[in-house]
């Protein structure tokens, strides 16, 4: 089982592999490892492939900010039904329910301040079950999903040593 | 005075390394993809650099004990414990080094001298060579053969065998052949060793690096305890070399010998590193299973692109280099090595660099990002098919 997680470590790690390399990488054959491959997408582990993008670099504006939600919970649904009036936005970009002092965080990324701003005045805020929001904007990305954004690391080693 | 005739011939007979006109060569070019390092790509790990930020923020920067700290010392013996079911006393039984070399150094130093033999199975590192030049002691090297995929064999041990052999090197997993010697293997080579007065030097720097099944040390052999000096370290296990941390362990009154040639030529290992690496032993054992597992990958991938182009290779089961057999190209080692350096921008050692018995071979490391080694391996397959 865990020889077969590794696909996964692999994939999260770089989507692009693809399942020759895959294959190479953990010495199993072509088939065994696109049949897994397979099977997690339609199982919904693997929930899709994206890029990690520093778009600080870019000349386009990105503005994301963290927002602590508190809600009241809904009798027989709790947290979730709230949860989904909100993720649902296709302005949140993530969306976890929280232990401590709040109960969600709700990422939202949208062009301008403005923008982020009007979202939670005219959007979140108002829902009915929603008590309070506190809206934190993010002023610098320096590592995101494991990788640090900064200049690269360059190979310092010598280039040839026996 | 003429200062080349000051010079002693046994230190000018010993050939300076083989890759001197790579040096010169690379230098001059760019972009080039190089397999010929010798090291891990990987940083070494936040927690162990911390601890020697640590160490440093704290003020030691006092001499440690000419053995090591005995903390230090206390770590490598569980560690060798836990994991090999080596029992070394800290105490008098572990000399903390300069690196692994450091150790090789300062064992053949304490050994032997003109007149004696030192066994030494080759491809192999340089330094085992050298350092047995350093005494005056004569190097009687073993060729390792691909058949039997680099293992040193019971047979040949025996055959390299005289009355004036003192030590025998035993270094796997090996630099550069990336073979490895299971139990099984070590057992045949412990029924010619034992009650023979021949120490054993076991370079087991790779120890951490085996892909197939776990490392034993010979000195874990009850009846090879006493006649054997461990030679293991940071470096590679680690991630660690730039910090230059060893460990010999040994019969006390080797290890006492040896610690009289550490004290007065080094006095004590750096102590930074030392702090360093109580942090290594303590709490990295997840860091070392993911480096193994990265490496891991990557020698499968490399392998599989050298068959692709044609190269038979024998299936490396440690370390992190792959040495397949280049003859069908119809070149030499030093020819292969050059030209795929100036016409693909690859670079590969020459197995002739680990002794003359690598000539047909050549070494490459998959200490590199996968991305590098893919890119690598099809600029090897163009220049395969280049050559017809």
């Amino acid at each position: 089982m865990s020889e077969i997680l590794e696909i996964l470590e692999i994939l999260e790690k770089n989507s692009r592999a693809t399942a020759e390399e895959i294959a190479v990488m953990l010495g199993k054959p072509v088939e065994e490892v696109k049949e897994a491959i397979k099977k997690f997408e339609e199982e919904n582990i693997i929930a899709g492939y994206s890029t990690l993008i520093n778009w600080d670099r870019t000349e386009r504006e990105k503005v994301t900010a963290l927002i602590e939600v508190k809600v009241t919970p809904q009798r027989g649904l709790g947290f979730d039904k709230i949860a989904d009036r909100i993720y649902k936005y296709p302005e949140v970009t993530a969306c976890y329910l929280m232990s401590g002092g709040f109960d969600l965080t709700v990422i939202i990324e949208g062009r301008t301040m403005k923008e982020v701003a009007l979202f939670v005045s005219e959007k979140l805020a108002p829902l009915e079950s929603v008590l309070s929001c506190a809206t934190h904007f993010v002023l610098k990305k320096y590592k995101d999903k494991g990788t640090i954004f900064e200049e690269k690391q360059t190979d310092r080693r010598e280039q040839i040593f026996i | 005075m003429i200062m080349k005739d000051m010079i002693l011939d046994r230190i000018k007979k010993v050939p300076p390394s083989g890759i001197r006109k790579y040096f010169d060569l690379i230098n001059e070019m760019k972009d080039v993809i190089s397999l010929g390092v010798g090291e891990p790509d990987f940083i070494t790990p936040w927690n162990i650099r911390e601890a020697g930020i640590y160490s440093l923020e704290n003020g030691h920067t006092q001499y440690s004990s000419n053995a090591g700290f005995i903390e230090l010392r206390e770590e490598i013996s569980r560690y060798l414990s836990r994991k090999f079911s080596l029992e070394y006393n800290p105490v008098d039984e572990i000399l903390v080094t300069v690196g692994g070399s450091e150790g090789i150094d300062a064992a053949l130093r304490a050994l032997v001298g003109p007149g004696d033999e030192v066994i030494i199975p080759e491809p192999s590192f340089v330094a085992y060579k050298g350092c047995t030049g350093f005494t005056g002691a004569t190097a009687v090297t073993i060729p390792l053969k691909q058949e039997n995929q680099f293992k040193l064999t019971a047979q040949e041990l025996e055959n390299a065998i005289t009355p004036k052999t003192k030590v025998v090197i035993i270094p796997f997993p090996n630099n550069p052949t990336g073979a490895i010697m299971s139990r099984e293997d070590l057992y045949q080579l412990v029924k010619v060793l034992k009650d023979k007065n021949i120490v054993v030097l076991s370079d087991e720097i790779y120890c951490e690096l085996t892909y197939e099944g776990s490392h034993t040390s010979i000195a874990s052999f009850p009846e090879m305890r006493e006649q054997t000096v461990v030679i293991n370290g940071f470096s590679k296990s680690f991630a660690m070399t730039g910090w230059r941390l060893g460990y010999a362990c040994g019969h006390r009154d080797l290890i006492n010998e040896m610690k009289k040639i550490h004290q007065y030529g080094i006095m004590c290992a750096p102590t930074t590193a030392q702090d360093a690496a109580i942090e290594a032993l303590q709490n990295s054992e997840e860091d070392v299973a993911m480096m193994a597992k990265e490496y891991n990958r990557r020698r499968r991938v490399m392998l599989d692109g050298f068959r692709k182009s044609g190269y038979s290779s024998f299936e490396p089961k440690g370390a992190f280099y792959v040495f397949p057999n280049i003859k069908s190209s119809g070149l030499g080692s030093d020819e292969f090595c050059e030209r795929l350096l100036l016409e693909q921008k690859v670079l590969v050692v020459p197995g002739t660099a680990f002794g003359e018995c690598g000539e047909g071979y050549v070494r490459a490391c998959y200490a590199s990002s996968m991305e590098n080694i893919m890119e690598a391996m099809k600029r090897i397959r163009i220049f395969t098919d280049s050559l017809g």
